[in-house]
């Protein structure tokens, strides 16, 4: 029964007179690790939660494989959720909990124990099967919840803001496992996140929100590259945003030239900060002909020319690295 | 500065220690004088010590029918408990959805703590009484010609205790749900559970400890209610009441062995409603321990 394609057709949320999620429109094949990107407020959560069949859908159908599944319970639809900050039950220890749905269904003790512990061994748990999650680290709780969510072998599996509760360090760690977990399973992952970072690192298929409708999606290259609006470049940032005559372009902040101002120099800008981050230097730029601006030099080329807060510069860079935005945002 | 506590420190700790004196006194008093010895009277000194009027008491000797009062106390207090717990849970589940009328019901629910208990009561058996003159006149003769009246300990005088014990359990239950993450009820149906399951397998487990705290709190409250019982329970008596009656006509310590036995009654539902609840966190502890099995 695996693989089944996902798609939202026209799909609409309305909490009384405001709009979360404004018809929109997604196909995500099967085995695909999406994630549903963008700011805070931009349904990303909503559409999750449609799909999980938690939040009534206002207008359109949610169809999983040959099947519409807009008016099905949660269970019967073949996904399963694994809710922010994981909703484990507190009463239960790690293996009732994940054996929870094999008890609601009826499964004999011995056997749904035994199902089990083998989730826990997929996700390296085994050992603390018969703690209470009180006495579970983040990162064990979210294994667990993990091992209780993949019990009911859904085809797609829904993750809310999987890794905010984790620390930096964890949540880099977590990253690489839920990827590598995808992959094993080979079953449709949907991500919501407001990392550009995480979401870049994870996703096949990368769907960025605002404002309750799909500003893009496509892979995390096609993304960066070819940001189709200004919120899109803005959001997933290393771009910088200027105007032309012709309109909004993006130019990324590693394709930006500083040379010393000559006379006659296209464009200069004032050095307003110099931040050594490493593996390259970041220089903020202050500049009539746009708001902000931000060069990221490599470490060599920098040191080969350095610039000093106070500094006039020209910045220049090559017509091929111009991307030409769509309607601002 | 140097270490150590502040003057006021040992003000304020004197203070308190006769606040304490202040609210315990009077029980440890009476406590004291009922151990009083057979020739003692109802004040200090003491003369002797015995059990010689815990004795009396059970012999039921001095006293009329104070056995009978105090099993009706225990049935009553019981009912109570239990419908305390039930319908407490019921409204607050209820009241975490919205509804018509959500916010008249919750002020008339309160408003039977506000008004004077006195005045409760007198209106219950106000009521009581008109449905009796109505059941006399209207009534077939079958009915009516043996009929005396409707009030009694588990009807009127119940409806009395309950106009104050399930306030309070109302309010503890919103408190308790106001803090229940509702996300257990969504992970619960996200594996399958029909909201019965949800109920018994999700819900009732998270609620219980509360949830025996608030019937021990119906309990209680019903156990040494006097004003609310006394106009509306009917001919037989409760404890109170006839530890009231008693106080004007009876002159030996024989009141105080009964007083002590009441409130060793509230002490032993406290101490079995803590014993439980220690009980089943003992229980979630053993089962999450991991003691022996060699982890780290």
């Amino acid at each position: 029964m695996r693989g089944s394609d996902l798609e939202l057709v026209q799909v609409t949320k309305r909490y009384g007179v405001t709009v979360a999620v404004n018809a929109i429109n997604l196909r995500v094949k099967a085995g695909t690790y999406c994630c549903l990107l963008g700011p805070s407020g931009c349904g990303k959560s909503s559409t999750l939660r449609m799909i999980a069949g938690h939040e009534a859908v206002s207008e359109g159908d949610i169809i999983l494989g040959p099947s519409n599944v807009t008016d099905l319970a949660p269970a019967q639809r073949g996904t399963a959720m694994m809710f922010q900050s994981y909703a484990l039950f507190p009463h239960l220890s790690c293996v009732d909990n994940v054996a929870f749905s094999l008890k609601m269904r009826g499964v004999a003790k011995a056997e749904r124990r035994k199902e089990a512990m083998r989730l826990l061994e997929l996700v390296a748990m085994s050992s603390y099967a018969e703690r209470l999650p009180a006495q579970l680290s983040g990162g064990q709780q979210q294994r667990v919840a993990l091992a209780r969510a993949l019990i009911t072998k859904p085809q797609i599996l829904l993750l809310d803001e999987p890794l905010s509760a984790l620390d930096p360090f964890l949540r880099i760690k977590m990253r690489a496992e839920l990827k590598k977990l995808q992959k094993e399973l080979g079953i449709t992952f949907i991500h919501v996140t407001h990392g550009e970072d995480e979401a870049m690192a994870l996703a096949d298929l990368m769907v960025v929100m605002n404002q309750g409708l799909i500003e893009q999606a496509g892979t995390p290259r096609e993304i960066f590259n070819a940001p189709a609006t200004a919120f899109i470049a803005r959001f997933i940032g290393g771009h910088n945003i200027v105007s032309d005559a012709a309109g909004a372009i993006a130019v990324r902040t590693d394709k930006l030239r500083l040379t010393k101002a000559v006379n006659g120099a296209a464009r200069t800008a004032v050095v307003s900060d110099v931040e050594y981050q490493g593996s390259y230097v970041q220089v903020g730029l202050a500049a009539d002909f746009a708001p902000e601006l931000t060069a990221n030099l490599s470490e060599a080329v920098f040191d080969a020319e350095p610039f000093n807060p106070g500094d006039t510069v020209a910045v220049s860079w090559n017509e091929a690295d111009i991307h030409r935005l769509g309607t601002a945002a | 500065m140097r270490e150590g506590r502040p003057a006021s420190f040992y003000w304020l700790a004197a203070f308190f220690c006769l606040f304490l004196l202040f609210l315990y006194g009077p029980m440890i008093a009476i406590f004291a004088l009922s151990f009083q010895g057979p020739t003692g009277g109802m004040t200090f000194p003491m003369n002797g010590i015995s059990l010689h009027w815990f004795g009396r008491l059970w012999s039921g000797g001095g006293i009329v029918d104070i056995k009978s009062a105090f099993w009706r106390s225990l049935q009553l207090g019981l009912t109570v408990m239990v419908i305390t717990m039930v319908f407490s849970v019921l409204a607050g589940l209820a009241f975490r959805k919205r509804f018509i009328g959500q916010n008249l019901l919750f002020y008339v629910t309160i408003a039977s703590l506000i008004v004077p208990s006195i005045v409760t009561s007198l209106g219950i058996a106000l009521q009581f009484r008109l449905f009796d003159e109505v059941v006399k006149a209207y009534a077939p003769g079958f009915i009516a010609d043996t009929y005396s009246t409707a009030m009694g300990i588990f009807t009127s005088g119940l409806g009395a205790h309950l106009t104050w014990a399930l306030p309070f359990g109302l309010l503890i239950m919103f408190a308790i749900f106001n803090r229940f993450d509702g996300r257990l009820e969504e992970a619960a149906r996200d594996q399958g559970a029909t909201p019965w399951q949800t109920f018994f397998h999700v819900i009732l487990p998270v609620i219980l400890p509360s949830l025996i705290g608030v019937g021990l709190f119906g309990f209680t409250l019903s156990w040494d209610e006097i004003a609310r019982s006394s106009q509306a329970i009917g001919e037989k008596n409760t404890l109170p009441l006839e530890l009231q009656a008693l106080t004007s006509t009876v002159t030996t310590p024989e009141i105080y062995a009964l007083g002590t036995v009441t409130t060793g009654v509230s002490f032993l539902v406290i101490g079995l409603a803590l014993a439980g609840i220690l009980f089943l966190r003992a229980r979630q502890a053993r089962h999450g321990s991991d003691a022996g099995k060699g982890l780290s």
